[in-house]
């Protein structure tokens, strides 16, 4: 019901700026006055002229459209934790509520601002507890999953080895099989066999070595960009292999591994199926685990919900804002040969 | 800093190299480089003159036969055991370090003293004109400072042998002169035994005290540059020395002389060879008619192309079928299609055998040196 409601509202927002604005007819009719007058000068439209005809334009509007598809959601978590409520309704209608009233309530606005919410999930909830639970099982996997991928993508990349290609192949073919496939026989692994249920080591193993392909992948294809010439410099001057790696490939490597970490750390932490059969203990809870028991069959806690999601976030931008240097160079490295 | 009794000459016994099962890149080359000599390994691309020098620092491995440095068999010795410096032809400098750093992380690995290490480098800045960069990092370089930096570098740790794979390759032409003289005056300074590879025969034969000429792995010749010059052994080593390179034609003997569509010398010393043989004259041995001696027999054929250097020009010559150029004072006005006539030194012509190649001994040219 809300969905239709929301689409109707916007049908009438999206028709709107194309109809709304002729300044394309417009600036052709100033051109074509002002060029007859001065023929040889081709003449270009001003700075606000440009702005304004790019903003009437239909991909204007299809950005727009897409914008707030993305937005919009998360304008509404926004809304809930802030609201200081439970529901998941910010606004009251009446019975028999008129389309403005209708519209008004897509808004998403709470009644009264409050940090009620934010406050209880800190203070009444184990919820600083899960975030350290959380923290502990990303960074572990970024270290493990890195100290991993790092060591397999360099002799992936430098040696020739008996079932160097083969192995690539192999890690490419794991990536093609959906991950729930693999939930049961890492539970009897993880679980059954190596008892490693309720411990953070058991998650730490799993995210380390399901993110593995990726990384591999990833850092082998920018160790290839490496000049070989500059390790062959370095082993006639007497570096020993580690030396290399250590002193040499893996300071070049760091936008490589900037990115691979990011990846490493965002996998485990937004986890939450594996981390859901693995942690049975409330203690033990990882933050997207934790999360779900705010609103389970027994509890539906919106706001607790919506401002613990939005904790969760925090270190995850703040990583992405200060390893931003290095993103573009990263993923772009290794498509084209420098 | 002239290494004392450390005797690093290079000898190279039916060193042979190949790749799985394709054909050797290297068939077995025999080759002596004495100590503290400059020899310069060239040749066209792909002829096993890299793959000679990394088997030299141990970067290739030898297939076959024995490699030694001084009187150690390296055959099995790990790169970093040889005691050789090399300078790359994209340099190789450490990115991420500056220019001190570079210099010195040889000897921080072999784990020197750090005050030896800081005297050391600042030596060798100071000689390569390094001193006020050795604070920067490579990518604030210019690419002369880059490949100077790697010379500091090979140098810092005073090696046995230096080897170059094309250090000039990717530098301009001026920074090239330039560059060249540094390497010849560091070599005077230090004497230590240099091998330089490089496709480019300038650069052989300013550097090189005696030069290998390499094809397919096969070394055509081993002298210096002047023996290279006026003495080749085969029409390879002929047409690869010179700029432009010396004209090879086949000529018909007949006893009495060789004779092919363009020229007709008499010569009666031929008897005993074969009646195809394979003429080489050198482009400076094409004189204009004019003023030329009257026992030079006569050549006269179309001007295809002119190359005006200025003190001189590169004169293209052909009738259709055959075709040479000669090296004219700069002072004619030719035009192509124009017929010239030119006489010919027949003291400076020699012979080659039209099925292998080789040199023609019989006959020697009698005025080498001396252009028209």
């Amino acid at each position: 019901m809300a969905l239709t409601r929301f689409a109707g509202a916007f049908g009438v927002q999206i028709g709107s700026p194309a109809d709304l604005c002729p300044s394309y007819a417009k600036g052709d009719a100033m051109n074509a006055i002002v060029g007859w007058a001065k023929r040889s000068v081709p003449i270009r439209p001003t700075r606000v002229g440009r702005i304004l005809r790019d903003i009437c334009s239909w991909r204007f509007a299809l950005l727009l459209f897409a914008g707030l598809i993305v937005i919009y959601p998360l304008l509404w978590v926004v809304s809930l934790a802030f609201s200081g409520q439970q529901a998941l309704q910010l606004v009251e209608l009446p019975e028999g509520a008129g389309f403005w009233q209708q519209l008004a309530a897509l808004v998403p606005l709470p009644q009264q601002w409050s940090l009620d919410n934010f406050r209880a999930v800190l203070t009444e909830q184990p919820f600083m507890r899960w975030l350290f639970n959380s923290l502990v099982v990303a960074l572990s996997t970024t270290v493990v999953g890195l100290g991993l991928s790092c060591t397999a993508a360099y002799a992936f990349s430098r040696f020739k080895f008996p079932g160097r290609e083969r192995g690539l192949m192999l890690f490419l073919i794991s990536q093609m099989f959906p991950a729930v496939l693999m939930l049961i026989p890492l539970y009897v692994i993880v679980v059954q066999w190596l008892g490693l249920g309720n411990t953070w080591l058991g998650l730490v193993l799993v995210y380390a070595i399901t993110a593995l392909p990726f990384c591999v992948w990833m850092l082998k294809g920018y160790f290839d960009t490496l000049p070989y010439e500059i390790e062959e410099s370095a082993l006639l001057e007497g570096a020993s292999r580690f030396t290399i790696f250590y002193k040499i490939i893996l300071p070049l490597a760091r936008p490589a591994i900037a990115v691979t970490g990011l990846f490493s750390f965002m996998t485990a932490w937004n986890e939450f199926i594996l981390a859901s059969i693995f942690m049975d203990d409330e203690s033990r809870y990882t933050v997207p685990v934790g999360l779900r028991f705010f609103v389970s069959d027994y509890a539906s806690e919106w706001g607790f919900f919506a401002a613990g999601s939005i904790l969760v976030s925090i270190p995850v931008i703040l990583l992405f804002l200060a390893l931003q240097r290095f993103l573009v160079s990263g993923l772009s490295a290794g498509a084209v040969k420098g | 800093m002239t290494k004392g009794a450390a005797v690093a000459s290079i000898e190279f016994k039916r060193v042979e190299k190949r790749y799985a099962d394709s054909p050797p890149t290297v068939p077995g080359l025999d080759l002596h480089i004495r100590d503290g000599e400059f020899m310069v390994l060239v040749g066209p691309s792909g002829c096993g003159k890299s793959t000679t020098l990394r088997m030299i620092a141990g970067l290739e491995s030898v297939t076959s036969g024995e490699l030694w440095i001084g009187d150690r068999l390296v055959n099995d010795l790990p790169p970093a055991a040889r005691d050789v410096a090399m300078v790359f032809q994209n340099y190789a400098l450490y990115p991420h370090m500056t220019v001190f750093d570079n210099m010195a992380f040889g000897l921080r690995v072999r784990k020197q003293p750090e005050s030896l290490i800081k005297s050391k480098v600042e030596q060798a800045a100071e000689t390569l004109g390094l001193a006020d960069l050795l604070g920067r990092k490579p990518g604030q370089l210019s690419g002369g400072q880059c490949q100077r930096v790697a010379l500091g570098r090979a140098i810092v740790r005073d090696p046995q042998v230096f080897l170059f794979d094309e250090p000039l390759s990717n530098l301009d032409a001026e920074l090239r002169v330039q560059m060249r003289g540094n390497i010849g005056r560091l070599h005077r300074e230090f004497a230590t035994t240099s091998v330089y590879v490089t496709h480019d025969q300038v650069e052989a034969m300013t550097l090189g005290a005696r030069i290998a000429i390499l094809n397919r792995g096969e070394l055509m010749q081993v002298g210096t540059p002047m023996e290279l010059y006026n003495d080749p052994d085969n029409v390879f080593v002929a047409g690869f020395m010179g700029s432009p390179p010396m004209n090879i034609v086949p000529v018909q003997n007949r006893g009495v002389g060789l004779k092919n569509s363009l020229l007709d010398l008499p010569r009666t010393d031929l008897d005993g060879l074969a009646g195809e043989l394979l003429l080489g004259i050198r482009p400076e041995k094409l004189c204009p008619a004019v003023g030329a001696p009257d026992h030079w027999p006569r050549l006269r054929a179309a001007v295809e192309m002119v190359e005006t250097l200025g003190a001189e020009m590169l004169v293209h010559l052909g009738d259709g079928r055959e075709r040479m150029i000669a090296r004219l004072p700069g002072l004619q006005l030719l035009t192509p299609g124009q017929t010239l006539e030119l006489a010919l030194d027949p003291d400076a012509i020699y012979l080659f055998d039209t099925q292998n190649q080789r040199r023609i001994r019989a006959v020697q040219p009698i005025a080498v040196a001396e252009p028209c």
